[in-house]
């Protein structure tokens, strides 16, 4: 008798003991997904951030430094009161253009081998050596381009000057190679293999498979890589902070030293830079521009990819 | 007549496949030219490096004679900084992959926190400088600090985590969360002992390289103010700090070309430790994720 009403006081407990934690776990479960939600908008949060720091210190600029001055003159020495971006702009289209360069023929043809060449073993061994690459610290290529690449050029072309356009160029394009040719390898790997089975028994060899029609139904992700690639050289920093120079210079000579509206914003960041004076905030004039360049070609770049998207 | 074209054919045919061989050639060249690269870089930093590489460099602090300049400050300010940053970025970023991926009703606010992501992911690493410059070193009042340094690298790195944790959470199929669900578990239940545990080996790998990313930037934590010369450990989230990639650079930059040296010893310490961290990933991907 005893034990039997103990068991059912037990097992009514129970359940009232089940219903009490189910009721505590209802309650912080529904408080999971707003904490969730919260973290979910810190990127929106940042991104605002953004935003609202670039904007808003530039606008201060903007009541110091004319918008004439600022896009129409090429004199940057902010040290001296002159604030013309055209030069920054003009050494970070240099860099960007030996980089494509580079990286556009070596990606590419990486990527053709890789995808449509290669056996799966070749592959699989140099697609993750080759993305070894994208994983160095740009402070290490700075430090090879300054101290190997620069010694080399010298060698080739007398007079060229220690801190150079072309060595940075070239070493920015090296390091988005890697990029290129993954993302170039992905989008022809996603090319059906029935469109080069096709091709190969129409009599076409594989080059010609490879370029006229492997290559067209990949263009949107090539292409698409590219334009991620132009973004990454125009937002590269140490590389050519190291070894490009700090001058600005409205030049599109190669062999000159130049500076980049990157590596004047580690240079203005790393001075005498009180806050709050011009040259304070015009190290977020110089971002402002450098973002608004590497948005449009990220947008650009997605735009590509979903607008040209062929499905199969 | 007839053999006169077959000839001119199978000369035409002929002259395809060679350039079909010769282009093959070509393209693995180029090929070659990255893994070369590869090797120079590495060659030329071990044979600057290595002579300066010793018992003395990795206990030093900051001297001002390359031979006796040590990189204890560097490597211990990236450790703490890892410390800070793995925790405050890896909650985040699965934090706002499982939001995104097992909460969130397909609609245009949420497309808008992907794209967001996406293009977050896009933005320059040195204006995660300014904006940590302005917001933490600044209206925060936090200063030039480990915990600013660490909560823009956070930044830095959140949509690298969110991207990578969200691959792996998509990758856990619906069969295991119906059988789950169809036991009787609950939502965050289901989530928290199903999904997160069969996503933990792509998350890590995904937090890990992100993190060897954030080890290696230099730009950023120039801009929010890490100092080049620091001869303590950080002892709290308030002190001064260095990193490896800081120290690397302003021995880069100093005239004398005995600090090349230097440089190139400090630069083995760190492609060492983020070559160990590569390697991780690699075999927590290898070993533990698995498809269904």
């Amino acid at each position: 008798m005893g034990t039997i009403t103990n068991d059912t006081k037990s097992v009514q407990l129970m359940i009232q003991q089940n219903k009490k934690k189910k009721n505590v776990r209802k309650t912080t479960e529904s408080l999971i997904p707003t904490f969730l939600l919260i973290c979910a908008v810190i990127s929106v949060l940042t991104t605002i951030g953004i935003f609202f720091t670039l904007l808003r210190e530039s606008i201060t600029f903007f009541t110091e430094v004319s918008f004439a001055e600022f896009f129409l003159s090429a004199h940057w020495s902010p040290w001296t009161g002159n604030f013309g971006i055209l030069s920054l702009i003009a050494g970070t289209l240099l860099i960007t253009f030996i980089a494509i360069c580079v990286a556009l023929p070596l990606g590419f043809a990486s990527a053709v081998y890789l995808s449509e060449y290669a056996t799966e073993k070749t592959r699989k061994v140099i697609k993750p050596v080759l993305e070894v690459l994208a994983g160095i610290p740009t402070v290490v290529y700075g430090f090879f381009a300054l101290t190997f690449v620069t010694p080399i050029l010298q060698s080739l072309i007398p007079g060229l000057l220690v801190f150079n356009a072309l060595s940075a160029g070239i070493v920015v394009g090296i390091m988005i190679v890697p990029m290129i040719a993954s993302l170039s390898e992905d989008a022809m790997s996603a090319v059906p293999n029935s469109l080069r089975e096709g091709a190969l028994a129409m009599g076409a060899t594989k080059l010609e498979t490879t370029f006229r029609v492997v290559v067209p139904a990949a263009l949107s992700g090539i292409v698409a890589s590219v334009v991620l690639g132009v973004s990454r050289a125009i937002g590269e920093t140490m590389i050519v902070t190291i070894a490009a120079g700090a001058s600005p210079n409205l030049t599109f000579n190669p062999l000159e030293s130049i500076q980049t509206l990157t590596s004047f914003i580690v240079q203005g960041a790393t001075g005498d830079t009180s806050f709050g004076s011009t040259i304070y905030y015009s190290i977020y004039a110089v971002g402002m521009t450098l973002f608004v360049f590497t948005f449009a070609m990220n947008l650009l770049s997605q735009y590509i990819v979903r607008k040209f998207k062929e499905d199969y | 007549m007839a053999s006169k074209e077959a000839a001119s054919t199978s000369k035409r045919i002929k002259g395809r496949v060679t350039l079909n061989k010769g282009l093959k050639y070509l393209f693995l060249l180029a090929t070659l030219v990255g893994l070369v690269f590869l090797a120079l870089l590495i060659y030329r930093v071990l044979s600057q490096g290595i002579g300066y590489l010793n018992f003395d460099f990795l206990t030093n602090f900051p001297a001002p004679f390359p031979e006796e300049a040590g990189f204890l400050a560097g490597i211990m300010g990236s450790v703490f900084l890892m410390l800070l940053v793995a925790p405050i970025a890896i909650i985040l970023g699965v934090s706002t992959a499982l939001y995104l991926e097992e909460y969130a009703a397909k609609n245009r606010f949420t497309r808008f926190i992907q794209v967001n992501v996406q293009n977050l992911a896009g933005v320059p690493s040195i204006v995660f400088g300014l904006l940590g410059l302005t917001f933490f070193v600044y209206l925060f009042g936090l200063g030039y600090t480990l915990i600013a340094g660490a909560l823009t690298m956070s930044l830095l790195i959140l949509p690298v985590i969110v991207v990578a944790s969200q691959e792996a959470i998509r990758s856990v199929p619906n069969e295991l969360r119906e059988a789950s669900t169809g036991m009787g578990a609950s939502k965050w239940q289901t989530i928290w002992t199903i999904v997160l545990p069969a996503a933990v080996p792509g998350i890590l790998t995904g937090s890990i390289l992100a993190l060897s990313r954030a080890i290696g930037e230099t730009a950023p934590l120039i801009v929010v103010g890490a100092a080049t010369t620091i001869y303590a450990i950080p002892d709290s989230l308030l002190a001064n700090y260095t990193a490896m990639p800081i120290q690397i650079f302003s021995w880069i930059v100093r005239p004398q070309p005995e600090w090349q040296f230097v440089a190139g010893a400090g630069i083995i310490v760190l492609l060492v430790i983020l070559l160990a961290m590569n390697a991780i990933a690699v075999w927590i991907r290898n070993k533990f994720q698995h498809r269904y």
